[in-house]
């Protein structure tokens, strides 16, 4: 028996120890699940959700990112696909289609996630409302359920098993293998524009007339500047773009990837380091440093998906007592309580710097998937006295406005205000009973929220 | 399971009748992730009232018989307690005063005393830990008191008792570091409960309330000691050099 490890998600919030086991084959992911353990069992990707739902008190965690290798690209296919297994990473997937000129159909706002963890998270990303999330892209995955076996499911076999997995935080078992359609490409880059809106009625009105015209949207808005400005943004929306609208010099080598990395933030910072000062500096900047209106530029992928990947491990700026992210989404006939969340959220004297906002599109039928059609908001806040109760103020008016928080985010909603948020809770539970009856996958987070 | 913010959803309280225990209670519940109190403690009006006043406050509650005073009964009280689910956080607040006088001279109370504020807690303490250990998380808040850090002729027996338990919750702290669960050890001066009820208040005397919040506090950043009120760890820092010959002619 190995030591227990201590885990933390992304927001180094609520740690707990558990074993952790490192499969590296199928039959080692089932050993685990048949020899079990009296706390239960949960796979765990790179530890990218905020919360905790990769972990497991007392119990077992199994890290999948052994299972780590990409089986084969079907570049001939229409659409070519791609089988991995459930530990590939997004980024090292990215890479490696890159060099057949294909594209993962989904990136989150970070690319070291892992396949299990995109679909377990069911994720989405900047094309969302163009192409929906990670799971929609899912042809098939392998499944280890509580009894040790195998299950090969996808929307048409077994779909119930399929849709309960797809955004089922790793509850029904373990995907150890996974088929998703993927897209071509010409270049690795990107042709966008850019707007900065004045104020957050400006930007809403801006995404809703042109999102349409491009696959990827997203904007990034400043949460405190108040009054006149209020929710004022910059909004960035672009397509792939094609090898003749690259300039000549990029038009040489089109597939190249660029990931700059400027090294890794040490573990040295204070609490309470983001404060309304800096947070007001970093808006100020970020907000000026966008050009008012372009259109057509060329930006590669660190540039356009992931300038905070540049840094990693940047977490650490919040200091010892971590941070929660709290993302939600309400429909879009909700633009009034968007706005009243937006106004408490930079009214309440808690600061973020990363905010994004975006227009989702229809969802799926994944049983907890998150996306649902309308407006999403995303802030990042430090702990610090007073969130809980902000953060609940804000859950009452999400769920008077038939919206729900996202829980590859959450560390801290209530069982009651989520079962109210998934009104599909019920048939998720009907799978469960039905592959897992004696509840061996669990985590800190089911346990939290009595799922 | 706590949150992120470290509050807990499930509560038990070992001495589910004690007022310093139900405020720590309301405490959690203000909170607001509190859910289900496990009250612990001898039956009768006094547990009825106490679980009656937590259901006002939309919790959920299930009652419990201890009896400190018998051992055998312990290991079914904690198993009980853990049966409907993880719990989050353990109060170990029983105990007595006894009469001090008594205490020293009459065999049979010092007997009982001792039995309710340190063979009891070190017994279910060790329970409770092998429960907390399995689970991975988890804290424990132990009523200590100053009395014990220090020990004074007018309630030694008492003083002896905390010393010894005091000393059994701190070491645990240690012993448990690295498994997901820690120990907070509280020591109030003098607070304003049944316990002390018309005594003349001591100096620096408290409420509930107040050793209640500073607690909480305390185990939510993971404290192994906190004083209520806090000027108590400066008055004892000073006090436990003082010589016997000068403290004996201090004036309480
Ligand atoms: C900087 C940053 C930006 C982000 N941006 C976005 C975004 O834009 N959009 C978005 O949707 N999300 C975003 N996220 C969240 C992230 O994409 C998800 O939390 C994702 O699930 C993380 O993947 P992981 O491999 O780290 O999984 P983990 O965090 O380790 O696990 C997440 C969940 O998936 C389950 N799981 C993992 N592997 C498996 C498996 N093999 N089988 C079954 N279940 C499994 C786990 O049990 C757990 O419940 C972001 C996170 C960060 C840190
Ligand atoms: N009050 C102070 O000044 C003070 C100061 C420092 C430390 N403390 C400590 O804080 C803790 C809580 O005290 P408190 O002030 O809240 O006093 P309290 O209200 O009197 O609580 C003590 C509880 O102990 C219980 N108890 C006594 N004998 C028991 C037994 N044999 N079996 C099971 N339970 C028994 C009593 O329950 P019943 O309802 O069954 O009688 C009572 O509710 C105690 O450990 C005390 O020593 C108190």
């Amino acid at each position: 028996m190995n030591d227990p490890t201590t885990l933390h998600g992304w927001g180094r919030t609520n740690p707990t120890p558990a074993r952790v086991h490192t499969p590296t084959g199928v039959d080692e992911v089932m050993a685990h699940i048949t020899e079990g353990s009296p706390r239960g069992v949960i796979a765990r990707g790179l530890g990218r959700s905020y919360g905790d739902p990769a972990q497991n008190a007392g119990g077992t965690v199994l890290d999948l990112t052994g299972l780590n290798r990409i089986l084969t690209i079907d570049a001939e296919a229409e659409p070519p696909t791609v089988t991995v297994e459930a530990g590939v990473s997004l980024d090292t997937l990215m890479r490696e289609l890159l060099g057949h000129r294909l594209w993962v159909p989904v990136l989150p706002g970070t690319r070291q996630v892992t396949i299990g963890g995109a679909i377990g998270a069911d994720v989405h990303g900047k094309n969302h409302h163009s192409q929906g999330s990670f799971g929609n892209h899912v042809r098939s995955l392998d499944l280890v359920t509580a009894d040790g076996t195998v299950h090969t499911i996808g929307p048409d076999t077994d779909p119930d098993l399929f849709w309960a997995t797809v955004g089922g935080m790793g509850l029904t078992g373990v995907v150890v293998r996974a088929t998703v359609e993927v897209q071509r490409v010409e270049t690795a880059f990107f042709s966008v524009d850019t707007d900065r809106t004045t104020d957050l009625d400006d930007l809403m009105a801006r995404m809703t007339d042109g999102d349409d015209n491009y696959t990827y949207s997203v904007a990034w808005f400043d949460a405190v500047t108040r009054g006149k400005h209020l929710g004022r943004a910059v909004l960035t929306r672009g397509n792939k773009a094609s090898l003749d609208e690259l300039p000549a010099k990029l038009r040489r080598d089109p597939l190249r990837f660029v990931a700059p990395s400027f090294g890794t933030i040490p573990d040295l910072f204070p609490n309470g380091l983001l404060n309304r000062a800096t947070a007001r500096a970093f808006s100020e900047f970020w907000f000026r440093k966008a050009p008012r209106h372009a259109v057509g530029e060329i930006q590669n992928i660190t540039q356009f998906f992931h300038p905070l990947d540049i840094l990693a491990d940047w977490n650490r700026v919040y200091g010892p007592a971590g941070f929660l992210q709290y993302q939600f989404a309400v429909p879009f006939t909700e633009g009034v309580a968007f706005r009243r969340a937006v106004e408490t959220i930079v009214g309440s004297g808690h600061v973020s710097a990363l905010n994004v906002l975006k227009r989702f599109g229809p969802g799926n039928p994944g049983m907890l998937s998150f996306p649902m059609p309308g407006w999403t908001l995303t802030v990042d806040l430090p702990i610090r006295d007073g969130l809980a109760e902000l953060c609940r103020r804000l859950d009452d008016l999400v769920l008077s406005a038939g919206g729900r928080t996202y829980l590859a985010k959450d560390s801290r909603v209530s069982p009651d205000a989520l079962r109210r948020m998934y009104p599909r809770l019920a048939d998720f539970a009907a799978v469960r009973d039905r592959v897992d009856p004696d509840r061996v996958f669990v985590s800190d987070q089911s346990r939290r929220l009595d799922l | 399971m706590n949150d992120a913010f470290g509050a807990p959803q499930t509560l038990l309280l070992l001495g589910g009748t004690s007022d310093i225990a139900l405020a720590i209670a309301r405490r959690y519940r203000a909170d607001g992730n509190l859910r289900r109190v496990i009250l612990a403690a001898r039956p009768g009006p006094r547990r009825q009232t106490a679980a009656g006043q937590l259901r006002e406050l939309g919790l959920e509650v299930a009652e419990l018989d201890l009896e400190a005073r018998n051992p055998d009964s312990h290991a079914t009280t904690v198993e009980q307690a853990f049966t409907a689910g993880d719990v989050d956080v353990v109060v170990f607040a029983f105990g007595v005063l006894g009469e001090a006088e008594r205490a020293w001279t009459d065999a049979d109370h010092v007997l009982e005393v001792a039995e309710i504020n340190y063979t009891a807690p070190v017994h279910l303490g060790v329970l409770v830990a092998a429960k907390l250990r399995a689970q991975g998380h988890g804290s424990i808040l132990a009523l200590s008191s100053v009395a014990g850090t220090r020990i004074r002729r007018s309630n030694f027996v008492y003083g002896s008792t905390k010393a010894g338990m005091d000393g059994f919750f701190f070491g645990l702290a240690e012993a448990l570091r690295g498994s997901g669960v820690s120990v907070t050890v509280v020591r109030p001066g003098f607070v304003k409960t049944k316990m002390t009820a018309g005594l003349k208040p001591a100096p620096l005397s408290v409420t509930a309330e107040q050793v209640a919040e500073q607690a909480v506090v305390a185990a939510r950043d993971g404290k192994q000691v906190v004083w209520a009120p806090r000027l108590f760890q400066l008055v004892m820092l000073v006090l436990r050099h003082v010589p016997q010959a000068i403290f004996r002619k201090l004036p309480f």
